[in-house]
């Protein structure tokens, strides 16, 4: 804490010279970026559109309510397409994150080129959005829930080999030691020793994926890839504006209720 | 060792996760009965898997050469769209949310007040962005600006939400001391509230930039501006050359901006 002398009265002051100096350049650095941005976006953007959109939005709100109720029928087998993406997508990157976590931890890894191919494989899959994988997808399998499906599993792998990972590193090392020290075999240091610690981590992680997982699965139908987003796409290109808002409604829903059971299933597991 | 001896012949087994065992067979048993008939629902068509294999060929075989160079121009218009538009929703995301955050925290406002910016604040977080796009491009016209508006959006709830989750469990000693000195609900906040938050504040915005790059990279998709767009064209051309340049520079970005926003926060706090 910096202190101003001046005419021997002494003033607090939150920062000295060099670092409010530093401050404000880094202020005025940002202010001209972002002016650069705003200016670049401006240029890109048809600004009659712009203007038109209160009108645009009130002629969406007036035909969107009241929902259309009876196409809520046509709903159920999309949302249950939904629910089976999330959950089949989850399971599935469930069975491919959990040895690559163990390939990729510090401490359970057989060997560190090992580890560096599994952490590839991590860190690459998290790179890719869902919305991309779904598009390749459907090229190789055709438009379904299975390229949904294979989307959401192959998303979901490199974020929870991730936090399943550094779960396994930050293990207590004790056990691991008691149980080797009474000449257990690898295998059975894993499933004493580690195991026990990691798995509710592993599950909480689990459940708490596929809540998100629940929450992607209702746009990978917009490139074809199955689930509530075909109905959300077809409903946008004809202007069907009170089965958009039904749609809307319905995801709002079940990703409440969702977040519901996940945080219910994480409180029961801690 | 005479204990040994007599406990010889029974064996010990870890105990289960669940202890309830009608909770642990019936979560068992109805698992597997939902994964039956969720995977007979999920209609396989292998004829038609099969012929995507052939075509997976050529796409692994266009991966293998990516074409950087002949939409070489698009593919940078459009690199750097993602990149503005995640840049300036960001900053405008945080000084949205300053507000929004403060009035959903419990222990400042009023109950009116709160549940309004709750109420913004989960309705940002259910939708999907590319949701909040779509509906965006139909009101504000194809390009960056709805981009840019549903980014923004979608900064607002994820700042709000962590911010007033801050404020609620500041040190309460802090805001006491500043207002026995007799200070304004301004110098209050300024002095003891601000200083608190602030430093993860600053880790959060480099953490939703890099959440904000990776959905500005897709939202082109449905039409919001940005490399989506380009991606989404020459995979209808069946131009994956092109294809596969466009999805290695998003990943490159990406990685590239996890890891100095990574490094970043690591030197400040």
């Amino acid at each position: 804490m910096p202190v101003l002398e001046s005419n021997g009265m002494k003033t607090w002051q939150w920062r000295n010279q060099k670092q409010t100096l530093i401050e404000y350049a880094f202020w005025l650095l940002l202010l001209l970026v972002m002016f650069a941005c705003a200016k670049f976006i401006a240029e890109r953007t048809t600004w009659s559109f712009v203007l038109d959109a209160p009108r645009q939005g009130g002629e969406m709100l007036a035909r969107g309510i009241p929902p259309r109720w009876d196409y809520m029928s046509q709903l159920w087998r999309p949302l249950w397409d939904t629910l089976t993406i999330a959950t089949l997508g989850t399971v599935l990157s469930f069975v491919i994150s959990v040895p690559v976590a163990f390939l990729a931890a510090r401490n359970t890894t057989p060997h560190l080129l090992v580890r560096y191919i599994a952490l590839f494989i991590i860190v690459g899959t998290r790179s890719v959005n869902s919305l991309i994988w779904a598009l390749i997808l459907v090229i190789i399998l055709g438009p379904g829930v299975l390229a949904g499906t294979l989307a959401i599993a192959l998303r979901s792998v490199g974020f929870m080999g991730k936090l399943i990972y550094e779960g396994i590193e930050e293990i207590n090392e004790e056990p691991v030691e008691a149980i080797r020290s009474t000449g257990a075999s690898g295998a059975q240091v894993l499933s004493y020793a580690i195991w026990p610690q990691v798995i509710t981590n592993i599950l909480g992680v689990t459940v708490y994926r596929w809540d998100i997982n629940l929450r992607e699965s209702t746009v990978v139908g917009l490139v074809g890839a199955g689930g509530i987003g075909l109905q959300l796409d077809a409903s946008i290109n004809t202007l069907r504006w009170n089965q958009v808002s039904l749609i809307l409604l319905v995801i709002f829903v079940s990703v409440f209720i969702s977040e519901w059971i996940s945080a219910k299933a994480r409180q029961a597991l801690t | 060792m005479a204990q040994a001896t007599t406990l010889s012949g029974r064996k010990w087994s870890p105990p289960p996760l669940i202890k309830n065992p009608w909770v642990r067979w019936g979560l068992i048993v109805g698992g597997i009965l939902y994964l039956i008939f969720a995977l007979s629902t999920l209609n396989f068509d292998a004829a038609r898997v099969s012929r995507g294999l052939e075509r997976s060929g050529r796409l692994l075989l266009a991966f293998l050469q990516p074409d950087f160079t002949t939409r070489g121009n698009l593919i940078f218009t459009g690199m750097m769209e993602s990149v503005t538009m995640a840049a300036i929703s960001t900053v405008a995301g945080f000084i949205v949310a300053v507000p929004v955050g403060f009035g959903a925290a419990r222990n400042l406002v009023p109950v009116p007040v709160y549940l309004f910016c709750r109420g913004l604040i989960a309705l940002s977080r259910t939708f999907q962005e590319v949701i909040i796009a779509i509906l965006f491009v139909v009101m504000f016209g194809f390009g960056p600006f709805a981009g840019v508006l549903t980014l923004t959006f979608g900064s607002v709830g994820f700042f709000s939400k962590l911010l007033a989750e801050d404020i609620e469990e500041i040190d309460a000693v802090q805001v006491e001391a500043i207002r026995s000195t007799g200070a304004s609900w301004l110098q209050m906040v300024s002095y003891a509230v601000v200083p608190q938050v602030l430093p993860r504040m600053i880790g959060l915005t480099l953490y939703r930039f890099d959440i904000n790059i990776r959905e500005a990279a897709i939202l082109g998709i449905v039409g919001a501006g940005g490399i989506g767009s380009t991606l989404n064209t020459s995979l209808r051309r069946y131009d994956y050359d092109t294809a596969s340049a466009i999805i290695l520079m998003i990943i490159a970005l990406v990685m590239v901006v996890e890891l100095s926003s990574g490094w970043i926060r690591k030197r400040v706090q």
